[in-house]
């Protein structure tokens, strides 16, 4: 650890200054060590832009100016501020088709600059040429933007910018959006509404919630532009992206899980199993948490045990709450103790398989659709065990008034028998 | 770890009384790494990140003392992580500016909620860990005194072990058409020293860090001084005090019963 390798270091220093008398800077390696981008060398990440250029987007209540040029003037904006590494899309909606032919106005979606490097004055160039124009088809736009975004093991993400609720119904977006989330591709969806009235508002904030993205509402240009940005800057940091993993009815079957990151799904009210081998003298850590990513009932909870091959119940971390919440989670570790058997037989120890159970306690009106499942997030980590400590107390060493008061005590009673005893001795001495 | 440098920079200097001198030109180098390194760090030390995750895997990093600050629309999620090391009884404060009165529409509940590093809840000791703010009220101020951190515990015991603790801020009870206006929010840390008062015996091989099955994620996690080793506590200072006291005590009680030396009675020309 961080304290054994200063007290190496500083003992190297004090000997180089000891005989050299001028040292060399040992100890600006270590002296501050920020957290390291956990993973730099991988995908760029992908985002793409759905920008709504229905009719309604004529509407002049940002600044005094149209909702269209509100939103160009912030595309402007972020075009420039966009990172390098980040593989940037547009896309819009209701942009070409301005007749009356509902089947056609719902279909009117398109690519406007496809997913890949940025050249911006082009980007910017295509944005120039939109004019507000037709329908409003969120549900088909965000399943082309998945489709534009597919492939690869990038963080995705998708910036729905709109004014207006979906007009295809019956499609309703919240559940495309749950759709796209359930296949496992990492993606999310943030809402941006400009000026959106209660039923728009409704719509947006589900689809955020669908997919664990994020709703903003819109009453300023630079609220606009200042927001994408953020959701632009967001998908460019580097964050560890689950595993999918499929978690199974019963131990005997469950997957054995390598420490790690795990996604899965899991349908209300039902239990999934995992396993974990662990050797003798290591500890497992385990921590779930459960996205309610649709509108569930105000009380719920969650619970993780760790369960052996023949159904002891060894740890569970369980954890309940009300409200509204984004995720519940919950974790437990498990020492496994040494093997001394093992360990004499000189044989290779045995590693313990250990059953995770996770359930929930969700709940949800019967008008909600419970498949696909809510999204189950599993960390694992197989470690080293703790030190084993004999007594409760820090090296059994004591603390406090009390234990000088019984200490002097004992001392000065032994001094007292000891001068006694010396006296005696004295004494005895004296008489031969 | 604090004690630990003490230590060393008494050693070191004892060495430098020693050797004389020629030296301390050396030494007084040494000394400085550790001084400059936070003072440079200190710009960094109060400024903290300006962005909030939104999941534990996102959590924005942070170090105790460290000031993070981010924008969000109301109804997000924001996380934090922070390292906690034992020894320490660590409280989240939290700033929230609210968004501009005109476009708000009723009150609205925020809360702060903890989690160590296995996503465990922990509870607050003290503090206004969830607040209502009336509509026409601009900032609302949060907190969250955790429980002392221990070197070890119970399996089966949610007690706080060293590791990164998570910070979750949100607004729990929101009138609807409120969501998604800007607001922004300052969170910091600060620990209260516990003394050996929670020192115990054992300690965790590796601090409750997630990822922490990889050692460059458990030291990129770490506070500033690194995690402690879990040896030190002012148990220590305690007990050799009472060693120490204990023997005075003793010699004391010696002396008082000894007598002097050979008894009065017997004339010293006997």
């Amino acid at each position: 650890m961080i304290t054994r390798k200063r007290l190496a270091t500083g003992a190297c220093a004090l000997l180089a200054a000891l005989t050299v008398g001028l040292l060399p800077a040992t100890t600006t390696a270590t002296a501050d060590s920020g957290p390291a981008a956990t993973d730099s060398a991988k995908e760029p990440p992908k985002v793409e832009l759905v920008l709504d250029v229905s009719g309604s987007m004529r509407a002049r209540d940002i600044d005094g100016q149209s909702r269209m040029s509100a939103a160009k003037q912030a595309f402007n904006e972020v075009l420039d501020a966009v990172p390098q590494e980040v593989r940037l899309g547009i896309r819009t909606l209701g942009a070409d088709y301005p007749g009356q032919d509902r089947k056609r106005g719902c279909q009117d979606t398109r690519p406007l600059y496809p997913v890949g490097p940025l050249d911006r004055t082009e980007a910017k160039t295509a944005v120039a040429t939109l004019a507000p124009t037709g329908w409003t088809p969120i549900g088909p736009a965000l399943l082309g933007a998945a489709e534009d975004l597919e492939g690869g093991d990038a963080t995705k993400r998708i910036v729905l910018i709109t004014d207006g609720e979906d007009t295809c119904a019956p499609l309703d977006p919240c559940e495309v959006a749950r759709d796209i989330a359930a296949k496992g591709i990492h993606l999310v969806i943030d809402t941006l509404g400009l000026v959106p009235d209660a039923k728009t508002r409704r719509q947006l904030m589900c689809i955020a919630e669908a997919t664990g993205g994020t709703y903003t509402s819109v009453h300023r240009t630079k609220e606009l532009s200042g927001r994408v940005r953020q959701l632009v800057d967001r998908a460019a940091d580097p964050v560890v992206t689950p595993v999918a993993t499929d978690g199974a009815e019963r131990c005997a079957d469950a997957p054995v899980l390598k420490p790690g990151l795990y996604a899965d799904r899991q349908v209300i009210g039902t239990h999934r199993w995992y396993r974990v081998d662990v050797l003798p003298g290591q500890e497992l850590r385990a921590s779930v948490s459960v996205s309610a990513d649709r509108a569930v009932n105000d009380d719920y909870g969650v619970l993780l045990r760790a369960v052996t091959l023949h159904g002891r119940e060894i740890v569970r971390g369980s954890e309940a709450g009300d409200g509204r919440t984004d995720v519940i989670s919950t974790g437990l570790r498990y020492p496994k103790k040494d093997d001394e058997e093992a360990m004499d037989d000189d044989t290779k120890p045995a590693a313990e398989p250990v059953c995770l159970q996770v359930s929930n306690s969700f709940s949800a009106p019967p008008s909600v659709k419970t498949t696909p499942g809510m999204p189950v997030e599993l960390a694992i980590d197989v470690v080293d065990g703790p030190g084993s400590a004999s007594d409760v107390a820090s090296f059994g060493l004591g603390r406090g008034w009390w234990l000088l008061g019984a200490l002097a005590l004992a001392g000065f009673l032994g001094g007292l028998v000891w001068g006694w005893l010396s006296r005696w001795r004295i004494a005895v001495w004296r008489t031969h | 770890m604090r004690t630990v440098r003490r230590l060393l920079t008494a050693v070191a200097l004892a060495g430098a009384a020693l050797l004389g001198p020629a030296a301390t030109t050396g030494l007084a180098d040494t000394a400085t790494p550790a001084p400059s390194g936070s003072a440079s760090g200190d710009a960094a030390a109060q400024a903290g990140p300006t962005e909030a995750g939104t999941s534990f895997r996102t959590a924005a990093f942070f170090r105790q003392e460290q000031q993070a600050t981010a924008q969000a629309s109301t109804g997000d999620y924001l996380y934090w992580v922070f390292p906690a090391d034992a020894g320490g009884r660590p409280t989240v404060t939290a700033t929230v500016t609210l968004p501009e009165t005109a476009l708000r529409h009723g009150s609205s509940t925020w809360r702060i909620d903890v989690y160590d590093g296995l996503r465990r809840r922990q509870p607050c000791m003290y503090g206004m860990q969830s607040r209502v703010a009336a509509r026409e009220v601009a900032t609302v101020e949060l907190a969250c005194t955790l429980r002392p951190v221990r070197a070890s515990a119970d399996t089966w015991s949610q007690d706080p072990l060293p590791g990164s603790y998570f910070v979750r801020l949100t607004a729990t009870a929101l009138p609807e058409e409120d969501s998604g206006q800007p607001f922004s929010v300052r969170v910091g840390v600060a620990s209260r020293d516990t003394g050996g008062a929670y020192a115990t015996d054992g300690a965790l091989a590796v601090p409750l860090v997630p990822g922490a099955t990889t050692p460059e994620t458990v030291e990129a996690l770490a506070p500033e001084d690194g995690w402690s080793s879990g040896w030190w506590s002012d148990r220590w200072l305690w007990t050799a005090a009472g060693g120490v006291l204990a023997a005075l005590a003793g010699i004391g009680g010696y002396v008082l019963t000894r007598g002097a030396g050979r008894p009065s009675r017997v004339p010293p020309a006997a």
